[in-house]
């Protein structure tokens, strides 16, 4: 990393990117600028607009599967039942993961991916656009169907978001069907993302942008470009099992014609552990990207941050079975996925021994990606410590299916994943729409998030010690006191995303003009291009030395 | 940049998703294996040996419980002759099963087995047993099916009782082929 130099001459790249007339043989009638009206985005195979458009859909998905969670917390903030039937309830924790999961986070990655990617090693564009405009456009497909299923009779999916049989077939509402199909899709859509993404760091890379030299975004995409090919196939191979058992008299998991629920158990896991680290992974990469940026440091240990990367993706096939504990496994089995799961946690300690070091003696300000990074380092170590909880297999016995679980996997997910989407928001939005957003409304979005969020999941952790049942309408009364204080945090955390959203817009609409380079301590080619971002740009690789 | 890579690499990727789809199916049948080689999971993967056990360990005893369920989709009534047996590991021993089927139709059963302590699973092995097959019975028919076993002398000690529970279900005729695999 350190010695990247780059050809810093912004007037430079402007002549040569904004320059819509110039003739490029190679582009043709594409190199127009953009087109106008909704083609533009129908059509669109530039990796700027594809990259808004996931971003923009991760946004909305964000909202609709918050708005589920502010249901579930009604719901839950007084034992007994209130509001919602029982069968809904099951149908907005489900619904709420699944989207959470495959709209929120998932897409924003992969708008980030779209945006940065190309920016950061000098390319002119994704190595194969054509396959990104349908990547995409898969996506409002894939949830309208999952949405509409809740509107069908007997209601959408039911079954918790990981699926199990034989709630999912026997059990499950007539619109399973509709739920398989649109993960089919989702999954669809994420492999041709990944594939666009592997080929074009791969093929696409400016002259001198050795593997080495590539930012850590970069490389943490690219290695979760990797696991999504190896294990969303294995997730589609889930799902079509769970239809064909469930449709077409099949017995994958059905013991009464010899199958076995558990092993749906261990192919769900196989897939579903990679798929955590494909939600973490790019989010080291952004943090990675933004704590040296603000402590005016070079990230610290750079080649051990790639092969913490590389070892923490191969690590990540061999644990899947800390999800199932409590089958009845092994002896053997347990101790085995007991000991990979704690041995996993070192290449993330290694990452978050890294960044503190970046820290250290840096001249550190302030803004506002800066905030949510810092949150990110602090809150998702709690997560990963209540993880590692979570892997001592006797502690599990009572810790699984708890509020436990639930706190754990908040804290990586939404101060860890979601956390690090706001924070590369805030840092790339200049970059983006070319003007500075309201640093003070930042702030407010910030501070409020991060009293909220603690508000909403740190209690969780005692409700599950204590033994609340995660999945469930109702409570016993013992758990009343915390629940209400969890519920109101909860709304307060999904009140203070209205700010976010206020900051974007305000930010998209206009402001102070943003410089090439908004943030004095920034490195990388994404900051040689002026913002916004010109359509095209790249067209002449620049030279990296 | 170079037009031909990129083609090379997409479908090098293509082929691994598509790969890895049909290494999603094939965890169905590698799951069974892995089980049966190591006698994981309490399934009851014993072989149709025919070899016979000539060391049979007199010093100690092992209890047999046999336990039955049906389900409830089955009209049948379904018993062990024997609730339990006490056996020296490596003496061969037939217990039959007694099956009526009380519904006016031809129905079709299938026992699934199930032995614990799971890790005790391997030791009990059978060298003939109706689970084997698909068990059919006409209308109000009454038969006697039998199970010929022994204990593996290897046991381990702190196995003193194993519980062989056989759950019938109701079978769709054809739907053996789906299981067939499995035994
Ligand atoms: C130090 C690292 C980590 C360790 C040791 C760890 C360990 C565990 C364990 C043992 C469980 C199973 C708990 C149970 O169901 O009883 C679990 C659940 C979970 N973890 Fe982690 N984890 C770690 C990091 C992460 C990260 C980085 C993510 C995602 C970004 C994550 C997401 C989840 C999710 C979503 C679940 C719950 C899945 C479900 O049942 O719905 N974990 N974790
Ligand atoms: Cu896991």
């Amino acid at each position: 990393m350190s010695d990247i130099k780059i050809k810093d001459n912004a007037e430079q790249m402007i002549n040569s990117t904004s320059d819509l007339h110039h003739a490029d043989p190679h582009q043709g009638a594409e190199h127009h600028g953009a087109p106008k009206g909704y083609k533009r985005w129908l059509f669109s195979t530039n990796h700027k607009d594809i990259g808004s458009l996931y971003l923009w859909f991760s946004l909305t998905m964000f909202f609709i599967g918050g708005a589920m969670a502010m249901i579930i917390r009604a719901e839950l903030f007084q034992p007994g039942l209130q509001l919602v039937e029982p069968n809904f309830f099951n149908q907005m924790t489900t619904s709420h993961g699944l989207i959470m999961v495959f709209g929120a986070v998932m897409p924003a990655f992969v708008g980030l991916a779209n945006w940065m990617l190309p920016l950061m090693i000098g390319a002119p564009d994704m190595a194969l656009p054509r396959m990104n405009n349908w990547s995409f456009w898969i996506l409002p497909f894939a949830f309208s169907l999952l949405l509409l299923s809740l509107f069908t009779e007997g209601g959408g999916p039911n079954f918790g978001w990981t699926f199990y049989p034989p709630l999912s077939t026997k059990y499950s509402p007539d619109s399973t069907a509709m739920f398989v199909f649109s993960v089919h899709l989702m999954g669809i859509s994420s492999i041709m993302g990944a594939i666009n993404v592997i080929v074009t760091i791969l093929n696409m890379r400016a002259p001198g942008m050795t593997m080495m030299k590539m930012p850590m975004f970069v490389w943490t995409w690219l290695i979760t470009a990797f696991l999504l090919i190896a294990v969303m196939p294995v997730l589609a191979g889930a799902v079509t099992m769970i239809l064909t058992d469930k449709y077409f008299g099949t017995s994958f998991f059905d013991a009464a014609g010899g199958g076995d629920p558990v092993l749906f158990q261990h192919i769900f896991w196989f897939f579903g552990h990679p798929e955590v680290y494909i939600m973490i992974l790019p989010s080291f990469g952004i943090i990675s990207a933004i704590i040296p940026t603000f402590a005016r440091k070079q990230l610290f240990g750079y080649h051990s941050m790639v092969y913490a990367t590389a070892s923490i993706a191969i690590l990540s096939f061999t644990v899947w079975a800390h999800h199932m504990f409590t089958v009845g496994l092994p002896l053997a089995a347990e101790l085995f996925f007991m000991y990979c799961t704690m041995l996993i946690s070192v290449p993330t300690g290694v990452k978050i021994f890294n960044w503190v070091s970046t820290l250290w003696r840096g001249s550190i300000t302030f803004e506002v990606p800066m905030l949510f990074s810092l949150a990110f380092i602090v809150l998702f170590t709690i997560g990963g410590f209540s993880g590692l909880m979570l892997a001592i297999t006797p502690a599990d016995f009572q810790y699984h299916d708890t509020y436990f679980v639930v706190a754990h996997f908040h804290y990586v997910l939404v101060t860890g994943a979601v956390f690090s989407i706001m924070a590369a928001a805030y840092y790339w939005l200049p970059k983006w729409t070319g003007y500075m957003f309201n640093e003070r409304l930042g702030k407010w979005h910030f501070w409020c998030s991060l009293i909220s969020v603690n508000i909403l999941f740190f209690p969780m952790h005692f409700l599950g010690l204590a033994g609340m049942p995660r999945r469930i309408p109702d409570y016993a009364l013992q758990f009343a006191d915390i629940n209400k204080i969890v519920s109101i945090g909860g709304f307060m955390f999904g009140l203070s995303q209205l700010l976010f959203v206020a900051v974007v817009i305000m930010a998209v609409r206009g402001g102070q003009k943003a410089p090439a380079k908004p943030w004095e301590g920034a490195e990388g080619l994404e900051w040689t291009v002026p913002s916004p971002a010109p359509y095209h740009t790249f067209d002449t690789p620049p030279e990296v030395k | 940049m170079t037009a031909p890579k990129i083609k090379k690499h997409l479908r090098l990727l293509i082929f691994s998703a598509v790969g890895m789809f049909g290494f999603g199916f094939a965890l169905v049948p590698l799951y069974d294996v892995f089980c049966d080689i190591t006698g994981l999971n309490g399934k009851d993967y014993s072989r149709e040996s025919s070899v016979p056990m000539t060391t049979v360990d007199e010093s100690r005893t092992v209890k047999v419980e046999f336990v039955t369920y049906l389900n409830k989709q089955l009209p049948w009534q379904f018993k062990p002759e024997i609730n339990s047996i006490e056996l020296h590991p490596g003496e061969r021993y037939q217990v039959s099963f007694m099956a009526v089927n009380q519904s006016d139709q031809d129905t079709f059963g299938r026992a699934v087995p199930s032995i614990s302590p799971g890790y005790g699973a391997q030791y009990l092995v059978k060298t003939e047993c109706f689970c084997f097959q698909e068990q059919m019975l006409a209308a109000n028919e009454e038969a006697t099916m039998p199970l010929i076993f022994y204990i593996d002398p290897n046991i381990p000690a702190d196995i003193s009782t194993l519980t062989l529970a056989y759950t019938l279900f109701k079978n769709e005729p054809n739907a053996d082929l789906a299981m067939n695999q499995k035994k």
